[in-house]
């Protein structure tokens, strides 16, 4: 008895899908997820890996059959259908991607927001936010003064870029970031630390402000899921919430010259007590040995 | 009153035979084989310069070539690539030579200025690749950010802005000239809806040429300024902004995939009809759709800056414009999906090729639409990801079709035809390594391997190396190719004037046609793909499911 | 195997006589009106590039984006009057009188000329150099690059002037070389009014 083409059509998309969602959660390309917002950027990248590896596989099948399907058989010198077009059939496909895409992208829009970076950048409270409590605006200044050129010196801190924190969000461990061919210098304001490593408490925000002395560089975790161009003249920031214990790879992912592909650093999660310990060893207030690997100007 | 016509400036004055295609030709056609050829010879020398940066990154240290060499190399790797083989060939090479007798013309309307347009390339050419081995190439990639480029050996920069300055104007001539020759020089009878497909991508090319080239020109000759005068646009420690420079930058190079990929489209939707036996499925929302590319191309620039500083709402805006993109582009690709239904398919090598474009470009189009996505993006800019992104687009999409179309033209270029055996070994060991090459690099990039480097993390070797493996297979590829290509022009098989029994007017004179491209007066194509058998003539809503799946024409 | 004939047809009389030696229709001015979009392309980056810098780059201490107004003001005026000269040049070649067209044109050259020393005497007066600041460099690549125009549209006009000499290229049955300087005249005023109301008015 022959199966009605209708309903073949109807399994075989069906099978599609379900295998498209089957890829999509269950093959993972992705390397570990250390930060609050990489687990939300990761269901992002499931959501679309499905949804392409359906499209996908749903095009290269169509492909491959017609192929085989319609094959010009030997001696066959006719034509095929004389069909120009069909209205009903393109507005389909028209419509169809259109709500694809309009769902991506809303739904990136979402996950964009709850990674914060929709937040504070274009807050003019949030932008007022930015300069530190006195303390840290001093040292903003000696690290200033300290630094090479440093590009554009500007009366106010302004930020031009990056993901800023969430509104109202308290006890955020800023760091200050240099970048500089080809190297990260992490300056703790709290503490007049000076380090070549990021070290931060599991679970704390970190707000990272960032500023370069040469070109432009990026500082890139793979593991936070986050990137942002450290840019001369413009001050960035970047905010993070680490979420496991570990040692990562800093990179910069900015071409800055013939040592681009070394410029890499590491940022240590330690546990908060582990970092209170590191924080007391290192704090010029606490002890001597800090300052070592810093002064960037040398 | 009218205006001379090439032939008016005595044939007697122009050289005849091979010497030609070396002399400052004003044949449309002679003007395309010399864009092709000399396409080529910048595709091999960008190939060689890509072989330099997968055999450094066979291993992960940084051993092969020095680092600033190694920065060299990838500089003029992508620009030798995307301003001296692809935007030449698609537009330059197939645009004169097919566009004149699309449009059942003799020649281009500026013969003279289209000439100049082909000229400016070969020292343009020479002045980039001969500016490594003289005085140092520019070592700031081809997108040449300040303030690297700044801060990068003057001198190399300088040739470098030089050279893309005349490859930018030998570009903007020819948008003019195709313009021009689509919108005024169509015969008398042919209106623009009959037009075959590949004129009204170049129409949309040229638009996008005439408005984004001058603007990256602009760009270009501010960036010469802060090297050579010292002024400060785009140097911070002189109260400049990089980032606008990055936003003029990519005013132009967005657009520029387009340059580089919509007449890849118009290409494809040539050879898919003929060699289906079907007409293009869905004419008018196929023009529509490049015409809506054209639009959406020009504001989508800043998906390339979103962890550049640019503010939150800009970034939002590009995402959405950036994702609409897919809608026309998909249509597109659905069109030729059903042009390829119930067609009676031959399995030759510009089909394959075609073919595996339509593979290549829709995982390259479903990459492309995750990084649009601000999130997405900011994870994986600058990667390899993106490195693999790209390469399927560009490569998978237009350099895939390009080589479909040299299968298709050929016998219109020399009366011969091309070895198949060779041209499916050609496509195999292409298709293979390409996507050995390719795919890899994405996983790279998601798991950290960021783009331009030398070195990197020892555990990514061991994929480094199968892609390295997969640019060998490429370049391996392309000797079957050559030898195909130089051995057919003189022993191929005779091809006839239309071996492929088409309908689009090139094929409607001798191959290779004469110098004004028909004798007599050019034939009026209004249905040039009116391939199909009119009698089976069915209509899609009166189809039984069982018709269509089964290829209707052969109840 | 359908037959080719049925969809071609060479049948088309009208067309013979346009196509059987490749004769178009002047295409010149349609290809200069592209270059021209392409041009003010050029301008449109440029003009952005000014518009960002100055919303977003603080200048440095001292240094203003205000500009003394007077000088531009007359230029801007000498440039709009050139435009009306140009055109009446261009009316009279049209109507065969070739020395009220040339005067026109030598006219509209004097007031370029008078535009380009107007521009010097700026250039010299103002109390920046080229690398300064960054308001100074646009200002000067702004005002450079259209100066430069101008400057090639004088030379232009001194061309087709002496090409509308007695026996010259330039007729009024063959106006093309005027018809184009006359076309780029108008769109490097057009360029000046833009620039002179975002550079010097805004």
């Amino acid at each position: 008895m022959p199966i009605p083409s209708s309903l073949v059509t109807l399994l075989v998309g069906m099978a599609l899908v379900l295998s498209g969602l089957w890829v999509g959660y269950n093959v993972n390309l992705l390397p570990l997820d250390a930060s609050a917002n990489a687990p939300v950027y990761d269901s992002l990248f499931r959501v679309l890996f499905s949804i392409g590896t359906i499209l996908f596989v749903g095009i290269v099948g169509l492909v491959l059959f017609s192929l085989w399907r319609f094959r010009r058989r030997a001696g066959d010198h006719t034509d095929g259908l004389a069909i120009e077009g069909n209205l009903l059939l393109e507005i389909v496909w028209t419509a169809i991607p259109a709500i694809v895409v309009l769902f991506v992208g809303i739904y990136s829009y979402d996950i964009y927001e709850r990674m914060g970076g929709m937040s504070s950048l274009n807050d003019h409270a949030a932008m007022h936010r930015m300069p530190p409590p006195e303390t840290i605006e001093a040292s903003v200044m000696v690290a200033d003064a300290s630094t090479v050129s440093g590009g554009g010196t500007e009366s106010s801190p302004r930020v031009w870029g990056g993901i800023g924190t969430a509104a109202g969000e308290a006890n955020v461990l800023p760091v200050e970031v240099t970048a500089m061919q080809f190297a990260f210098i992490f300056h703790y304001p709290e503490g007049d630390i000076t380090s070549g490593e990021l070290h931060v408490p599991n679970g704390r925000p970190v707000e990272l402000r960032m500023k370069a002395n040469d070109v432009i560089h990026a500082f890139w975790v793979p593991q936070f899921r986050l990137k942002q161009d450290v840019i001369p003249g413009q001050p960035t920031v970047l905010t993070f919430t680490p979420t496991k214990a570990g040692s990562y790879p800093i990179i910069c992912a900015e071409l800055c010259g013939p040592y681009h592909g070394g410029m890499r650093s590491t940022v240590v999660v330690h546990e908060p007590d582990a970092y209170e310990a590191w924080f007391q060893k290192n704090s010029p207030l606490t002890a001597t040995v800090a300052s070592a690997p810093g002064n960037p100007t040398a | 009153m009218t205006v001379a016509s090439p032939n008016d400036f005595q044939e007697s004055l122009q050289p005849q035979g091979w010497l030609r295609y070396f002399s400052f030709s004003l044949d449309h056609k002679v003007i395309g084989l010399q864009y092709l050829v000399t396409g080529f010879i910048f595709y091999f020398i960008g190939g060689a310069l890509a072989g330099v940066i997968r055999a450094e990154l066979a291993s992960p240290i940084s051993d092969f070539v020095g680092r600033e060499t190694y920065n060299e190399v990838l500089t003029l790797h992508g620009t030798v690539m995307i301003f001296l083989w692809i935007v030449p060939v698609v537009n330059g090479a197939f645009g004169n030579y097919l566009i004149p007798f699309y449009v059942g013309a003799r020649d281009m309307a500026f013969p003279r200025l289209n000439a100049v347009a082909f000229w400016m390339i070969p020292p343009a050419g020479i002045l980039l690749i001969g500016s490594y081995f003289i005085t140092g190439a520019a070592q700031s990639g081809w997108t040449a950010y300040p303030p690297l480029s700044i801060t990068t050996p003057a001198l190399g920069q300088v040739v470098w802005i030089v050279s893309v300055l005349l490859l930018g104007g030998s570009s903007i001539f020819g948008g003019i000239n195709f313009i021009a020759t689509v919108l005024k020089l169509r015969r008398p009878g042919l209106k623009l809806m009959q037009l075959p497909m590949y004129c009204w991508a170049m129409l949309g090319t040229s638009i996008l040429v005439v408005l984004s080239t001058p603007v990256l020109a602009g760009t270009l000759l501010l960036l010469s300024f802060d090297i050579v005068a010292h002024t400060g646009f785009f140097n911070p420690a002189m109260g400049g902004n990089v980032v606008v420079y990055q936003h003029l930058f990519w005013f132009y190079s967005h657009p520029a995939v387009y340059i580089m990929v919509l007449p890849a489209f118009g290409l494809v939707s040539e050879i898919l009809p003929i060699h289906s036996r079907k007409p293009l499925f869905g004419y008018t929302t196929m023009v529509y759709s490049i015409l809506a590319i054209v639009v959406l191309g020009l504001v989508v620039w800043a998906h390339h800056m979103f962890t550049s500083g640019t503010p939150p709402w800009m970034r939002l805006f590009f995402t959405i414009a950036t994702s609409f993109i897919a809608v026309p582009t998909g249509i597109k690709f659905f069109n030729w999906l059903a042009t390829l239904w119930g067609g009676k398919l031959a399995l030759n090598s510009a089909m394959l090729f075609s073919c595996a474009f339509i593979v290549n470009f829709v995982f390259g189009g479903i990459t492309g639409v995750a990084l649009a996505q601000v999130p997405f993006d900011i994870h994986v800019h600058d990667t390899y990801f993106v490195v693999g992104h790209f390469h399927y687009i560009v490569y998978g999409g237009t350099v895939f079709v390009i080589f479909a179309s040299i299968y298709h033209w050929y016998p219109k270029f020399t009366g011969r035809m091309l070895n198949e055996d060779l041209g499916r070994l050609h496509f195999l060991l292409t298709f293979l390594g390409f996507n050995l090459c390719f795919a890899p690099q994405h996983w790279l990039g998601l798991n950290g391997m960021p783009r331009r480097v030398a070195e990197y993390d020892p555990s990514f070797t061991t994929l480094n190396q199968i892609s390295s493996v997969g640019a060998l297979l490429m370049a391996i590829s392309s000797l079957p190719f050559l030898y195909n290509v130089l051995v057919s022009a003189f022993r191929g098989e005779e091809a006839g004037d239309n071996p492929w029994n088409a309908l689009t007017p090139e094929w409607l004179t001798s191959s290779p046609p004469p110098v004004e491209n028909w004798i007599g007066e050019a034939p009026l194509v209004e249905h040039p793909y009116g391939y199909g058998v009119e009698e089976d003539t069915l209509s899609l809503e009166a189809a039984t499911g069982r018709d269509l799946w089964g290829g209707a024409g052969r109840r | 195997m359908t037959s080719l004939a049925t969809n071609t047809s060479t049948s088309n009389a009208e067309a013979a006589s346009a196509q059987a030696h490749g004769d178009h229709a002047d295409l010149r001015l349609f290809g200069l009106a592209t270059f021209l979009v392409a041009d003010g392309m050029t301008f449109a980056g440029f003009f952005a590039a000014y518009l960002t810098f100055r919303a977003v780059n603080p200048l440095p201490e001292g240094s203003t984006y205000e500009l003394e107004l007077l000088l531009p003001s007359i230029n801007t005026m000498l440039l709009l009057v050139s435009s009306y000269t140009f055109h009446r040049s261009g009316r009279n070649l049209l109507l065969g009188r070739m020395g009220p067209c040339r005067a026109w044109l030598l006219l509209t050259a004097a007031l370029g000329a008078a535009f380009l020393a107007g521009q010097m005497v700026e250039y010299f007066s103002l109390p920046f150099g080229l690398t300064d600041n960054l308001f100074a460099s646009t200002f000067y690549a702004l005002t450079g690059f259209h100066g430069l125009h101008v400057t090639l549209g004088v030379i232009c006009i001194l061309l087709v002037w002496f090409q509308t000499r007695n026996g010259g290229r330039v007729t009024s049955a063959a106006p093309f070389g005027l018809e184009a300087a006359e076309l780029y005249w108008h769109f490097v005023d057009g360029i000046w009014v833009v620039l002179y109301g975002i550079l010097y008015l805004l």
